[in-house]
C-alpha cells in the first residue's frame, strides 16, 4: 500500500511562510525574514525530493483531505493527486522556486518592503504548488487564480510606479479573459461529466462512444481550456500581458513569468491530454496557435532593446513550442521542454539580473557592452544559458526543442510546416539570444555607471530600484554578491546537464500519465485509440537534427556578423526595411490595435452608458429624484407642525367642522 | 315644551363660543373658562337629549363631565397659579420655554 505521504504539507509550508512574513514580517530585521522564506520553501524542496525517492513505484497516489463541494450525485473534495507529471512539475516548482528565492534574498536587499515581497513570493509557491498537486480541476482553479494573484501583486511590487501598476492589472484582466474560458470548460464538464475528478472526468470520456467524442463537445471544452491555458501561458492572443509584466522584480520575472507560472497552461493542457487526444481539431488549434506565437514572439524579440523585454519575448516564444509539443500529443516534449525551459530561462532572467543590478539599474542593451571582464560570473553562466536556448548540443534545450521538433513532424497530428516554422523560429532564437549576448558582454562599453557615479543614474534608470543607495558602490560594474551568484551557478550546470537525460528515458517515466490513459482510465480505449505511431523513424531524425543545429549556428552566426563584426550594419538593415522595421519594433501594433478595438469601446461604453447614461441617470436619479420629492413634499407639510398649540387647536375646530359639515350635507341628501 | 332644536342650537352657539375663545384668547385663565364653556356647551346637548329620548345615561354622561371638569379645574388652576408665581404672566405667548 501507499504511505501516507502528507502530500498537503508541499503546499502549506510557503503558506505558512507567507503568513508568518506577510503578518509580522515588518517587525522581523531582514536575516529573519530571509531565514523564514528561504526556511520555508526550502522545506517544502526537501518534502518534495523525499517524496520523488520514496514513491516512484506507488503512483499515482491520491490524497483526499476533506469535502468541500456536496451536491446530490456532484462532489469536489480537497485533494491531491500525484503522478509523474505532476512530480516533475513539483520538482522543477520547489527546485527553481527555492534558488530563485536565494537569489532574491541578495537580488532585494536594499529595496524597502523586503518582507513584503518575500510574502508574496511564498504565497506563489503556495498557489503554484496547489496548482500542479490538484486532483480536481477546482483545485486546481484555485491554484490558477492564486499565481494570478500573486503574479499581479508581484508585478505591482513596485507599485508607487504607475507603469508597474498598470502593468500589474494589465496582467490580471487579461488573465481574466483566460480564466472565463477556463471556467465555462468547468460548467461543460459539470454538466456533461457529473464531475470535476481528474480521473472520473478522463474515464468518462475516454469512455465516450467515438461518435459522441467527436462531436463538438470535446472540441469546445479543449477550446475553452485552450482560451485558459492562452491568457495564463501569453499566447496568442491573450500574450499582450507578459512583456509588461517585466515591471516587477527580476526575480519575479524568473519565478513567476519564465520558469514557473506561465507553464501552468502547458501543464493544465498536459493534464488535460485525454480531452484532447479524442478532440483532434482542439489539438490541431493548440498547436497552430503554439507555432504561431512561437513565430511571432521570435520576431518581436528581436528587435527588442531592453534585456528584460527580449527574454520576456523569448519566453512566449518558448511557450509557443511548448504549446506546438501539445499540439501534436507530444506532451512530454512539451513538458521536457518545459523543464529545461524552467532552468534556461530562469537561469537567463537571473543573469539578466545581475547585469542590470551590476550596471545599476540600467536595462536598454544599447547602454550596456564589454562587460564580460567586469563581471566574469554572470558571463559564463549567461552563456550557458544562452546556448541552452539556441539549441547548442549538448546544452539541455537542444535536447528538448530538436525532441519537439521532430514530434512536429513525426507525430501522426504533425506536419511538415510546424516543423519548418519551428526550426525557423530556433533560427530566430538563437539569433536574438547571441545578439543579446553580444550587445550585453562584447564590444565597448556604452553606458556610463562607470563613469559618473551612479546613485543619481540608479534611480533615473527605467528599473527605479525604489530603495535606498546601495551601500557597496553602485558607482562602478561590479559582480553580484555570491548568494546571487550561487543559484546561478547551479542553474547553469542544470543548463548544461539537464536534458541529458534525454527525451527516451523522460517519455518513458511519463508514460503512465500519457500513453497508459487507457490503462489507467478505462479498458475499452487501447481498441478505441490506437497509441499514435511515428510516421518514419530512422536516419530521418538525425537529419532533422541536423538541421536545426544548423539553424542555431547561422543565428549566431548572423548575430556575430551584425552585433560583433559590423555593428553598424543592423541599422542600414533597418533603414533598407522601412515599414516593416519599425512595425516589429512596436511590435506589430498589437497593443495599439487591442487599445483601438477593445479596451477604448469599452472605456467609453463604459464611461457614456454605463457611467452616466445608466449610474448616473437611472440609478443615482432615482435616488436622487426620490428623496428630492420628499424632501419638497416635507417642506410644504412641515409648516402644520408649528408647535403652537392654538393653531393645532384651530385645525382641529377646522376639521371637527368640516365633519359636521359633511354630516349635515349627507343628512340633507 | 321647547323643541329638541333650539337647546342643539343653543349648545352649538355656546361651544363655537368656547372654540373662539380658546383660539383667540391670550390670558391662561380665560382659555380655561372657554374650554369649561365647550365642555358645558356639550353637557347641554347630553341632556337635552336625554330628555328628549327619555335615556337616563345621557345625564349620567353629564356627571362624569362635571366630575371630570371639576378635577381638571381643580389641577389646571393649581398650574396656572404656579406658573403666575415662576413667570410672573398669564401671556401664553411668552409660557414658551418648551418651544424651539
Amino acid at each position: 500500500m501507499t504511505p501516507n505521504l502528507h502530500l498537503w504539507l508541499i503546499p502549506v509550508l510557503p503558506l505558512v511562510g507567507a503568513a508568518i512574513n506577510g503578518l509580522f514580517g515588518k517587525h522581523f530585521s531582514r536575516q529573519t525574514v530571509a531565514a523564514i522564506a528561504l526556511g520555508f520553501s526550502g522545506a517544502a524542496l526537501v518534502m518534495a525530493l523525499w517524496i520523488a525517492a520514496l514513491v516512484s513505484s506507488f503512483l499515482p497516489v491520491v490524497e483526499n483531505l476533506a469535502p468541500w463541494i456536496r451536491a446530490g450525485d456532484f462532489q469536489v473534495d480537497f485533494a491531491f493527486y500525484l503522478d509523474q507529471l505532476s512530480l516533475v512539475m513539483l520538482l522543477v516548482v520547489t527546485g527553481v522556486g527555492f534558488l530563485i528565492h536565494i537569489y532574491s534574498v541578495g537580488y532585494m536587499w536594499e529595496e524597502g518592503g523586503f518582507y513584503r515581497f518575500f510574502a508574496y513570493l511564498n504565497l506563489f509557491m503556495f498557489f503554484m504548488l496547489t496548482l500542479v498537486l490538484a486532483s480536481n480541476y477546482l483545485v486546481m482553479f484555485i491554484g490558477w487564480e492564486g499565481v494570478g494573484l500573486a503574479s499581479y501583486l508581484l508585478i505591482g511590487f513596485w507599485f508607487t510606479k504607475d507603469s508597474a501598476a498598470s502593468a500589474g492589472k494589465k496582467a490580471f484582466i487579461v488573465n481574466r479573459i483566460g480564466d472565463f474560458g477556463f471556467l465555462i470548460a468547468l460548467f461543460l464538464m459539470i454538466k456533461h461529466f457529473g464531475s470535476l475528478n481528474f480521473v472520473q472526468v478522463f474515464r468518462v470520456v475516454s469512455g465516450l462512444p467515438a461518435e459522441v467524442a467527436s462531436a463538438s463537445l470535446l472540441t469546445s471544452i479543449g477550446l475553452l481550456l485552450m482560451v485558459g491555458a492562452a491568457g495564463k501561458s501569453a499566447q496568442i492572443p491573450l500574450y499582450v500581458w507578459l512583456p509588461d509584466a517585466m515591471e516587477g522584480p527580476t526575480p519575479v520575472s524568473a519565478l513567476i513569468h519564465a520558469a514557473t507560472m506561465v507553464t501552468a497552461g502547458v501543464y493544465m493542457v498536459a493534464r488535460s491530454h485525454a480531452i484532447f487526444d479524442r478532440a483532434p481539431q482542439a489539438l490541431m488549434v493548440v498547436a497552430i496557435i503554439g507555432t504561431l506565437t512561437a513565430l511571432f514572439a521570435a520576431t518581436i524579440g528581436i528587435c527588442q532593446t531592453d534585456i528584460k523585454k527580449v527574454l520576456a519575448y523569448s519566453t512566449i516564444s518558448q511557450l509557443g513550442y511548448m504549446f506546438m509539443a501539445c499540439g501534436v500529443a507530444a506532451y512530454s516534449a512539451g513538458i521536457f521542454h518545459l523543464m529545461t525551459h524552467a532552468f534556461f530561462k530562469g537561469l537567463l532572467f537571473l543573469a539578466a539580473g545581475s547585469v542590470i543590478h551590476a550596471v545599476g539599474g540600467e536595462q536598454d542593451m544599447r547602454r550596456m557592452g564589454g562587460l564580460r571582464h567586469h563581471i566574469p560570473w554572470t558571463f559564463w553562466t549567461m552563456t550557458a544559458g544562452t546556448f541552452a536556448i539556441a539549441g547548442f548540443p549538448p546544452f539541455a534545450g537542444f535536447f528538448s526543442k530538436d525532441a519537439i521538433l521532430w514530434r512536429a513532424y513525426s507525430s501522426p497530428y504533425g506536419s511538415s510546416v510546424y516543423w519548418a516554422i519551428g526550426v525557423f523560429t530556433a533560427f530566430l532564437t538563437s539569433f536574438y539570444m547571441f545578439r543579446l549576448w553580444f550587445l550585453t558582454f562584447f564590444g565597448e562599453y556604452r553606458g556610463e555607471a562607470a563613469l559618473s557615479h551612479g546613485d543619481e543614474h540608479s534611480h533615473a534608470a527605467k528599473d527605479s530600484r525604489a530603495g535606498a543607495p546601495a551601500p557597496h558602490g553602485h558607482g562602478s560594474i561590479h559582480e553580484s554578491p555570491k548568494i546571487m551568484l550561487v543559484p546561478l551557478v547551479i542553474l547553469a550546470v542544470l543548463s548544461v546537464c539537464g536534458g541529458w537525460v534525454g527525451i527516451e528515458r523522460f517519455d518513458k517515466f511519463l508514460s503512465p500519465t500519457f500513453h497508459a490513459g487507457a490503462t489507467a482510465y478505462s479498458e475499452e480505449v487501447a481498441v478505441a485509440t490506437p497509441a499514435p505511431q511515428p510516421k518514419e523513424q530512422g536516419s530521418s531524425e538525425e537529419l532533422f537534427t541536423g538541421i536545426s543545429v544548423v539553424a542555431a549556428a547561422l543565428g549566431l552566426f548572423l548575430a556575430w556578423l551584425l552585433y560583433y563584426r559590423r555593428p553598424q550594419l543592423p541599422q542600414e538593415i533597418a533603414k533598407a526595411l522601412g515599414g516593416f522595421y519599425e512595425a516589429v519594433v512596436h511590435k506589430y501594433y498589437v497593443d495599439e490595435i487591442y487599445a483601438a478595438v477593445f479596451v477604448k469601446p469599452l472605456i467609453d461604453g463604459s464611461t457614456r452608458v454605463l457611467w452616466q447614461g445608466i449610474d448616473q441617470g437611472v440609478i443615482d436619479a432615482t435616488l436622487d429624484n426620490s428623496a428630492e420629492g420628499a424632501r419638497e413634499v416635507s417642506d410644504v407639510v412641515r409648516h402644520m407642525q408649528s408647535g403652537n398649540l392654538r393653531s393645532y387647536a384651530g385645525w382641529i375646530a377646522a376639521g371637527a367642522a368640516v365633519l359636521i359639515a359633511y354630516m349635515i350635507w349627507m343628512g340633507m341628501r | 315644551m321647547v323643541p329638541l332644536s333650539y337647546y342643539l342650537v343653543l349648545s352649538g352657539i355656546l361651544f363655537a363660543c368656547g372654540v373662539t375663545g380658546f383660539l383667540i384668547k391670550r390670558n391662561i385663565i380665560t382659555i380655561f373658562m372657554s374650554i369649561e364653556l365647550m365642555l358645558n356647551g356639550v353637557n347641554l346637548s347630553f341632556v337635552a337629549f336625554a330628555a328628549q329620548w327619555h335615556a337616563l345615561s345621557g345625564q349620567v354622561f353629564v356627571f362624569f363631565v362635571m366630575v371630570v371638569a371639576a378635577a381638571e379645574s381643580a389641577v389646571g388652576l393649581a398650574i396656572i397659579i404656579a406658573v403666575y408665581r415662576t413667570r410672573g404672566t398669564l401671556n401664553v405667548d411668552q409660557v414658551d420655554l418648551l418651544k424651539l
